[in-house]
């Protein structure tokens, strides 16, 4: 008792205190970073948007059923009922199993003999309806894989789906904005951080920094009225069209020339002084000092630099969307117009697309091969930062 | 080291690279031109660039006009002086009484401006057509043969130094002609459309930077978060394109047409609204304020937050009062990098359906949209040499556009910095 006179304090009041601060459940504590939470994840969400609104498409995209004329008609008129026909010889053959279409019905192939086809009418929800002679015979097909993979027509009026003569077209641009950009990029990021004095790498990194900032769709409007007549200039009208994948290219160089000669100047900075000064002791020159020290020490850096680069050029879109071409060609000239597939994206998408036909459907089977070139490039520069960041410490 | 060691540096054997020494210095020269001589040609590419949007949006141009304006002075006085009566005068004389009437229908002459009659007078009774433009440097360099050139080719025409960029061009809606054409709407659809971006990018992208530098503990879900928003900051817009075109234009089509909420209009509602490309934009921005703020968030000094743990605040008073001050400055510079970025994207808007020709101003979220780059594309694709001048007039806009949204944010920057000291 006389302990706790005291103290001055009570049990019970002992107790009250040690609710007081006791950890008590806050609501909106917890409502608040739930929805930070949130924030955080919807980024997740966007990326399974992506993929899952591609995925979907592309799966549509690969079975829809497109109709493809087989050149043969019918011979005799037909009637609601009938389910042998017989059609002209010479034209596409038919097999079992398959669908065709006359007029606006659905039939599927029982058997085939010569001329002779056996059908069940009616099918997908069509209405069997008498056909008179003349009349074409439709067979049905989808874009395979394999077709889409390997073949190198892209057409799809008639029906050709062949993905490489857009990948060709970008690989076209993307290669000669490598050739540009790479090579001129890390010079420039070796003069800045190993030459220039304070004042100059001043002056022109922020410059750089603006430049990168400039909208792509000014780029294009660059190749078309400067690169395009410049190279017509030099090689000859006749030689150069007005489209063609190789200005596009070269300005896309330009364009990711400020990316990659920033980023390597960073990697090329963050590399300590102590190692130049030691090559220096060494007697080596300050070209020796750049090319066989610096360098090789923000390796790493430089080179995810040149693959956030190159991922870049792939997914360019308006340069080429203005001075590739529009229309699909399967050309290693780089004088003659070709169509990339974000150009092709963008042209299709450009008028006003229906969302029931392959067009809206391919758009999307070439996005998600798009999506997934970047994402593969993103990853491995990602993975060659970590594998062979070198740290100095 | 060993003393023997020590005296054999003394006097160096220097047989054995000496002759090489100078070979070395002249490659190091020779790469050091090289490196130089890249900088150069960088630069001087870039302010090709700049150079050729200057270019062609200013030079001469022959304007020929239907009816030559100096006709049509009363009294010595010249049509851009006239009073508004004098000009409606002029407007009923020389237009049939079917257009007039439409004129007057479509708003009440007495309604009007002195400005928009003049206007009109200039459209529809003047009519100058540019019948062929010069680029500036050609009408610098050759003055004298582009003037003989335009008396004798178009003895009609009259010759003017024109700046493509001017007032009238701000100021008018689109128009299929190049001479009347300008990028009001434009600029409209550029600011609706990124303001919708920011409202929704901006508190999503700073709460997802929040949660991942101050809430989020070093686990799997975390750690597949970080690397996504990386991965999602490298994903060519196109795709963002194609995905707000899947979700917003399509799935969400109601809500983004505005049929759902009671706000309707036949011509628009498709989906391909404003709001639409506004939250296409705000997806595509949204890795980026997240990314920025991060490094904003992570630069605050682990000391603030103790000392605000140890007075006993709780973690999310000391976000707001302590962390999310002092960080941002830093969130502000990224955001107007979002910004920028967001303001000049084209590829993605395309996808989702711009409008290849509108001339109303919008006037909502669900109205239909045209963007400023979205223009500059149109006018680069058309055939017609008048549209890549009115081109260049509109990136020149786009630029200006874009650096005084960076130099106001700079400003916003600074004050808010100041005040936090």
């Amino acid at each position: 008792m006389v302990s706790q006179v005291k103290t001055g304090i009570y049990p019970n009041e002992l107790a009250a205190q040690r609710a007081a601060l006791r950890r008590r459940p806050r609501i909106s504590e917890t409502l608040i970073q739930g929805f930070l939470f949130f924030c955080g994840a919807l980024s997740i969400l966007i990326t399974l948007g992506i993929v899952y609104e591609l995925g979907k498409e592309s799966l549509l995209f690969f079975t829809r059923q497109q109709w493809e004329e087989t050149n043969r008609t019918l011979v005799e008129a037909m009637d609601a009922e009938q389910t042998t026909f017989r059609m002209t010889e010479t034209g596409m053959a038919l097999s079992v199993d398959s669908d065709i279409r006359i007029r606006s019905e659905v039939m599927t192939v029982l058997d085939v003999r010569g001329d002779v086809v056996t059908v069940a009418r009616a099918q997908q929800n069509t209405a069997a309806a008498p056909h008179e002679v003349g009349v074409e015979v439709e067979t049905s097909r989808r874009v395979t894989l394999a077709e889409f993979f390997t073949k190198t027509e892209w057409n799809p009026q008639i029906g050709k789906f062949g993905i490489w003569a857009l990948v060709n077209a970008t690989l076209m641009t993307s290669v000669t904005a490598v050739v540009v950009a790479l090579p001129l990029g890390l010079c420039v990021a070796i003069y800045l951080s190993e030459y220039a004095s304070a004042r100059v790498r001043g002056t022109l990194k922020p410059l750089l920094e603006v430049l990168a900032a400039i909208p792509t769709v000014v780029y294009g409007y660059f190749a078309l009225t400067f690169m395009t007549p410049l190279l017509r200039a030099i090689f000859g009208v006749d030689t150069v069209e007005i489209y063609n994948t190789a200005s596009a290219g070269i300005v896309i160089g330009i364009l990711i020339l400020p990316l990659v000669s920033s980023m390597a100047e960073d990697a090329l900075s963050a590399v300590p002084q102590s190692l130049r000064q030691a090559a220096y002791a060494l007697g080596a020159t300050r070209l020796e000092t750049a090319v066989k020290v610096v360098v090789p020490a923000a390796l790493s850096g430089i080179a995810a630099a040149f693959i956030v680069a190159i991922s870049r050029a792939v997914g360019e879109t308006m340069v080429v969307a203005i001075a590739a071409g529009a229309g699909p060609a399967f050309t290693f000239n780089p004088f003659k117009a070709a169509e990339t597939m974000t150009g092709h994206i963008v042209r299709i998408s450009g008028g006003d697309l229906s969302y029931d036909s392959i067009d809206y459907n391919s758009i999307f089977a070439i996005g998600l091969m798009l999506f997934f070139i970047t994402l593969g490039l993103n990853i491995l520069s990602q993975r060659i930062v970590r594998r062979f960041r070198e740290t100095y410490e | 080291m060993k003393p023997h060691a020590h005296k054999t540096t003394m006097h160096l054997d220097t047989t054995g690279f000496t002759p090489n020494l100078p070979r070395r210095h002249r490659v190091g020269r020779v790469w050091l031109w090289i490196f130089q001589a890249s900088t150069i040609v960088g630069i001087v590419v870039l302010t090709t660039l700049l150079l050729n949007i200057i270019d062609g949006a200013f030079g001469y141009a022959a304007v020929e006009s239907k009816v030559d304006p100096d006709t049509l002075a009363v009294d010595g006085v010249p049509l851009e002086d006239l009073p508004k009566e004098e000009l409606l005068r002029i407007l009923k004389e020389h237009v049939s009484a079917g257009l007039y009437r439409r004129l007057e229908n479509d708003m009440p002459f007495e309604e009007r401006t002195r400005q928009d009659v003049y206007t009109l007078v200039l459209e529809r009774v003047v009519e100058p057509r540019v019948v062929k433009q010069w680029s500036l440097q050609d009408s610098v360099f050759r003055s004298a043969q582009i003037k003989a050139e335009a008396a004798s080719t178009y003895p009609k025409a009259e010759l003017q130094f024109r700046s493509w960029v001017n007032t009238q061009f701000i100021r008018s809606p689109q128009s299929a002609r190049a001479e009347s054409a300008g990028v009001r709407t434009a600029i409209l659809g550029s600011l609706w459309t990124v303001g919708i971006a920011i409202l929704f990018a901006f508190p999503i992208g700073v709460g997802g930077a929040i949660y991942l530098e101050e809430y989020a503990a070093d686990n799997a879900i975390n750690r597949i978060i970080h690397t996504n928003i990386n991965n999602l900051a490298g994903v060519p817009s196109i795709i963002y394109g194609i995905l707000g075109l899947a979700i917003f234009v399509r799935a969400l089509e109601p809500l983004t047409s505005g049929t759902l909420l009671g706000y309707a209009d036949p011509t628009t509602a498709n989906g391909r609204t404003i709001i639409s490309a506004g939250l296409t934009l705000g997806l595509l921005i949204l890795p980026m304020i997240i990314i920025n703020a991060r490094e904003a968030i992570r630069a605050v000094p682990s000391s603030l937050r103790q000392a605000s743990y140890g007075i006993g605040a709780t973690r999310w008073q000391t976000v707001w009062h302590h962390v999310l001050p002092n960080a941002m400055p830093g969130i502000l510079t990224g955001t107007i990098l979002a910004i920028s970025r967001a303001m000049g994207e084209t590829a993605p808007l395309v996808v989702i359906g711009a409008s290849t020709f509108i001339n109303q101003d919008p006037n909502g979220p669900f109205a239909k949209f045209t963007t400023l780059p979205i223009q500059i594309y149109q006018w680069t694709s058309r055939p017609q040499d008048v549209f890549r001048n009115i081109a260049a007039a509109a990136i020149i806009v786009l630029v200006l556009l874009l650096l005084s949204l960076n130099a106001s944010a700079i400003v916003l920057r600074n004050r808010f910095s100041r005040r936090l000291d």
